[in-house]
């Protein structure tokens, strides 16, 4: 690792990795680890000490991802695993989710903070169910890029046609699915084709390798398109404890910056109770600030005095999103127990818990037909369309142009779990499903 | 990088975080959400640059407000003297509430024994599990970071515990977004690991950024140390010398420590490292892990540290 050289502007790039199970995803983040000499030496050789055992002539590469016990005895990866390698020009997170149908919601989270999702096809066998799937969880969780790496190209003979017809399959089920951006590359991951440097045995392809792409991607939203969202979570009220004396009367709103840009002297909103007033200033530890952007996180003072508790959010005033109890969303379920009609749940968006109920189950999507199914369950790995209605109103925006205010998730108010990734709007829609017009399919 | 090195780095665009600007930020969100969902939060505290890191991001996600938690120290009583005196410095800085859980007691009164290997790593669990159900916290802030291990790797930011304190890895909670999920029953607690994304390198960059103060055996040093099982052990009143082998490898030697812990079971590495740009240097070179490099306990089997997690270790 020469990363001692990144400079300090270099970029966090947030991937997460998708395909059908045997694709070769944990032999492509293997190879990708290996080759950007982000492996250090003892975990080589614990991998090469296990693969020797297995009887296997060279280092399984794949060992290197594949973390839990019960992976190792059943030779498969099954929950989400983060891996952090860097190059001379970017750091990267990568979150390594299984591929089993049943783990669809590993793709979910992965998918849910990821700048990029990187999806792996086998040359050979083309687009699968499953990677139909991924494709779709990447658009309805509008992940800015997907990178479909063709792998195994080396099975296919380095086939220049396969590649084409693959390219275009995918470019076609992207634009079906409404694929916000969609870049392809021919590589093989055993051999190590266009991982990481550009391979000679595709000459017919001239674009970058998959590190290279990766390396180059923009990274986050253009926050300057956006107007102010910041949800409070902690209103910072020293009183006597200040440790010092000059902070006993100060009154300071703390979060994460959501959406947007912010400046001392702005207009802002706070939600619900809709008052108004300025931005007084934008403090942090190491000093005020002259403005702040998402996803930064600062402490506002504002000029007022108002009643502001967690869960609030403070807006732009030019742009004051509606406040609503009902709601129409899309679904991810993740729970073991189907999803129906009537269910009590509850409801985190940005920092506030409301409860909720679900009036209704519209419907699932089947992703073959990329249309909308009617039906009155979501079952697990399902993906639909319900209606909520919530006990207290919220500032929810469309997801499909909010990703941080428009997410929630669903929890279990008895045993807490989390049941869901909640995206409000019609997602679907936003996606683009041939099938799922209004006409079709009335709310 | 072979193929890269002289290209120039992705230059951030205005309006776009560096990554240790984004690490912070995620960092801070993730402490303020703890505090605000959790009734009795606590941070695990042992001096190592880890915990240090966590304790400097805690102090500046609550400023002007003091930390608003305790910190709590497993002492294996076995400890390096100079991280003690660090550990007791920074309280008194902060004006923090120390809870300590001491392996000593426990081997003094019988609940445990003493290994056999003299290691007391292992030994920590009782004592943090009893520290954390006697102060009723809800919520424990650790410094664990998601490249130091493969089992590691799997966890996620908000970790849910049962009543005995154990982890099932086959069982977690999707994560999504940024959306933390802290609800649990009662005698359940979380662990709360805000440094999940940083990577070794990460934390030593940000040390240097923010110039923050860490024990001293972090940096380049003389120390008498022996061989053992590949690593240096410092010699010292809980890790001498136990065979010839190891009694006439003694010497004095230039080095220093990656992680800090038990002294019977942390090993040194030769370094002349003595600021923390050289460590970086060195850091960014190395070809060995940290926990590879430098703990014994991480190296009884393939699955060692899964199964202490399990157990509901750190
Ligand atoms: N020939 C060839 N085999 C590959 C390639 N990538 C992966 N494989 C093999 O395909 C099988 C499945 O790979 P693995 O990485 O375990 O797939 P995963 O289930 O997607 O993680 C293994 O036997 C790999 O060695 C490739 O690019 N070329």
């Amino acid at each position: 690792m020469s990363t001692a050289t990144l400079p300090a502007s270099a970029t966090l790039l947030r991937l997460a990795t998708a395909g059908s199970v045997d694709d070769g995803k944990s032999t492509l983040v293997g190879r990708l680890l290996y080759d950007s000499k982000s492996v250090l030496a003892d975990q080589l050789d614990a991998v090469e000490r296990v693969s020797r055992d297995r009887g296997l002539d060279g280092a399984d590469l794949a060992l290197l991802t594949d973390g839990l016990r019960a992976e190792r005895e059943q030779g498969i990866t099954i929950d989400v695993a983060y891996r952090y390698f860097a190059t001379a020009r970017r750091a990267f997170v990568l979150a390594d989710c299984p591929g089993h149908v049943q783990y669809t919601r590993n793709t979910v989270t992965g998918a849910s903070t990821a700048d990029a999702v990187v999806l792996l096809i086998d040359a050979r066998k083309g687009l699968l169910e499953q990677t139909r799937r991924h494709l779709a969880v990447a658009s309805l969780l509008r992940v800015p890029h997907v990178v479909v790496a063709v792998n195994k190209i080396d099975l296919v003979d380095y086939s220049a046609e396969r590649y084409a017809e693959l390219a275009a399959e995918i470019r076609a089920a992207s634009a079906d699915l409404g694929v916000p951006a969609i870049h392809t590359v021919p590589v093989s991951a055993l051999v190590g084709d266009n991982v990481v440097d550009r391979s000679d045995a595709t000459p017919w392809y001239d674009g970058p390798s998959l590190l290279e792409l990766l390396e180059d991607l923009p990274v986050g939203e253009d926050v300057t398109a956006q107007h102010l969202r910041f949800p409070v979570q902690v209103v910072l009220r020293p009183q006597g404890a200040a440790r010092d004396p000059q902070h006993v009367d100060y009154r300071g709103y703390a979060g994460q910056i959501a959406e947007g840009v912010v400046r001392p002297g702005d207009e802002v909103v706070v939600l619900p109770s809709g008052k108004r007033t300025l931005v007084e200033a934008i403090d942090t530890a190491d000093g005020p600030l002259a403005e702040a952007f998402a996803p930064q996180s600062v402490t506002l003072r504002l000029t007022d005095d108002i009643d502001i508790a967690r869960g609030d959010t403070i807006v732009a005033a030019d742009d004051v999103p509606a406040l609503t109890q009902d709601v129409t969303a899309t679904l991810a379920w993740l729970g073991e127990k189907p999803l129906r009609a009537g269910q009590r749940v509850l409801v985190k968006h940005t920092t506030k818990v409301v409860q909720a109920v679900v009036r209704d189950v519209v419907g699932r999507l089947d992703l073959d037909a990329a249309h909308l199914v009617p039906g009155d369950t979501l079952e697990l790995n399902d993906i639909g369309r319900v209606q909520l209605r919530l006990a207290s109103p919220v500032p929810a925006e469309e997801y499909a142009e909010h990703r941080r205010t428009g997410a929630f998730c669903v929890i279990d108010p008895a045993d807490g779990l989390t049941l869901a990734a909640g995206m409000v709007g019609d997602a679907l829609a936003a996606a683009r499903f041939p099938g799922d017009r209004p006409a079709d399919f009335a709310i | 990088m072979t193929t890269t090195t002289d290209a120039p780095a992705v230059q951030a665009a205005p309006y776009t975080l560096s990554h240790l600007d984004l690490l912070e930020s995620e960092a801070i969100h993730i402490i303020r959400e703890v505090v605000a969902e959790f009734e009795r939060p606590a941070l695990l505290f042992s001096g190592g640059k880890d915990s240090v890191v966590m304790l400097h991001l805690a102090a500046k996600a609550f400023w002007p407000a003091p930390v608003p938690f305790p910190v709590v120290h497993v002492d294996t009583g076995h400890n390096f003297p100079e991280v003690l005196a660090y550990r007791d410095a920074e309280v008194e800085r902060l004006g923090l509430r120390l809870v300590v859980a001491s392996v000593q007691d426990y081997l003094d009164d019988g609940r445990l024994q003493e290994r056999a290997d003299g290691t007391r790593n292992p030994l920590q669990t009782q004592p943090l599990l009893d520290a954390i159900s006697g102060g009723r916290f809800d919520a424990v802030f650790g410094g664990g970071r998601r490249d130091e291990e493969k089992a590691r790797a799997k966890e996620r930011v908000l970790s849910l515990r049962d009543e005995f304190g154990q982890w099932d890895p086959r069982n977690q909670r999707p994560e999504l977004w940024n959306l933390y999920n802290g609800r649990h029953r009662p005698g359940e607690h979380v662990r709360a690991f805000p440094l999940s994304n940083w990577t070794e390198l990460d934390v030593w960059r940000y040390i240097e950024r923010e110039n923050i103060a860490l024990p001293g055996l972090y940096y380049a040093h003389e120390r008498e140390v022996f061989d053992r099982d590949g690593m240096l052990l410092a010699v010292g009143p809980y890790s001498a010398p136990r065979t010839d082998a190891e009694a006439a490898s003694v010497r004095t030697e230039v080095v220093r420590y990656r992680t800090v812990g038990d002294m019977s079971c942390t090993g040194a590495v030769s370094s002349d490292a003595t600021t923390v740009a050289d460590v970086i240097a060195e850091v960014a070179t190395t070809r060995i892990t940290e926990r590879g490099a430098t703990r014994a306990d991480d190296r009884i089997s393939e699955a060692a540290m899964e199964d202490r997690k399990k157990e509901g270790y750190f």
